[in-house]
């Protein structure tokens, strides 16, 4: 079974590399975007059996730092 | 003194710590490889060098502070041992949560390398009894992910308790105060973007960094 870690930034904290991102859209002549925040996504391919909250530990203990970054997984496919 | 030094696969600062270490303590650091599961008996400094441990992969010092040695080193350091963690190893050291906050991509996003001024915040430390307080050293930093963030009141905790060891004269990355080294609360562990082990011979263009070491020597042995 597939899980997906979707790990992105806190509210508040700095992206640079967000920032750049925006920065080159506008400069292909994209208007309209009003932030760009930058984050990752890690797909893990589990046993059935995989529990919830043994993703989640996955999250806390390497996956994510949740000193700046938050996470949500979504579990399917 | 007798030290160590951890060495993770993509450690580049490795050998340059080791020499540090050599010609201040007159004896050739143990050489740690990161599967290892314990300490060389007798440890009385660990250091944790600079470089790009495991290609920086999901983020800087992210997999080294989860390898073997480190939870050897977060017990070690846990009962009090000195432990140095220099620009990845400082990465490292706040992945493990032996120091507070994260060490994010520089604010403009270029790789600094050069040398710094940085200001000596606290002299009354393991670590920087070789240098008057207030005073302004140079020390060169090489880093891409240097830009230290933590919380508004993590930070006044910090600054509160003299736990920031240094500070960048002028902004280099980001870094939220200018922070460029903090201890952890019981002072026995340093986190520091900026490479002491580069400044250790005239050569180099500074000897500021022998101090920390020749501070450390004689405040540990």
């Amino acid at each position: 079974m597939k899980a997906r870690v979707f790990i992105t930034l806190k509210p508040g904290v700095l992206d640079p590399q967000g920032k750049a991102i925006h920065h080159a859209l506008e400069g292909l002549g994209f208007s309209g975007v009003n932030d760009v925040r930058a984050g990752k996504l890690i797909e893990l391919d589990v046993e059935d059996s995989t529990s919830d909250s043994d993703i989640e530990a996955m999250c806390r203990k390497l996956l994510a730092n949740t000193v700046i970054e938050n996470f949500r997984v979504e579990r399917g496919g | 003194m007798k030290t160590a030094v951890i060495v993770f696969p993509g450690s580049n600062c490795d050998r340059d710590l080791a020499v540090a270490l050599e010609q201040v303590t007159g004896r050739a650091p143990a050489m740690v490889w990161h599967k290892e599961s314990e300490l060389p008996e007798g440890t009385e400094f660990v250091g944790l060098p600079g470089g790009f441990s495991y290609g920086d992969y999901l983020r800087s010092g992210a997999m080294a502070a989860r390898s073997p040695i480190i939870r050897a080193v977060i017990d070690a350091a846990n009962r009090g041992l000195p432990v140095i963690g220099v620009c990845n190893g400082f990465q490292v050291l706040t992945e493990t949560g032996l120091l507070p906050g994260a060490l994010m991509r520089n604010a403009r996003l270029n790789f600094v390398s050069r040398p710094v001024p940085l200001i000596v915040e606290n002299s009354q430390t393991l670590f920087t009894s070789g240098y008057s307080q207030g005073e302004t050293i140079h020390i060169p930093v090489a880093h891409h992910d240097g830009n230290y963030q933590a919380h508004a009141e993590t930070l006044d905790r910090l600054e509160g308790q003299g736990r920031v060891a240094f500070r960048y004269a002028a902004d280099v990355n980001g870094s939220a105060r200018n922070i460029a080294g903090i201890l952890n609360d019981s002072g026995n562990v340093l986190g520091m973007m900026p490479h002491p082990e580069r400044a250790i011979e005239p050569a180099h263009g500074s000897t500021d960094g022998r101090r920390l070491f020749e501070g450390l020597l004689e405040t540990v042995a």
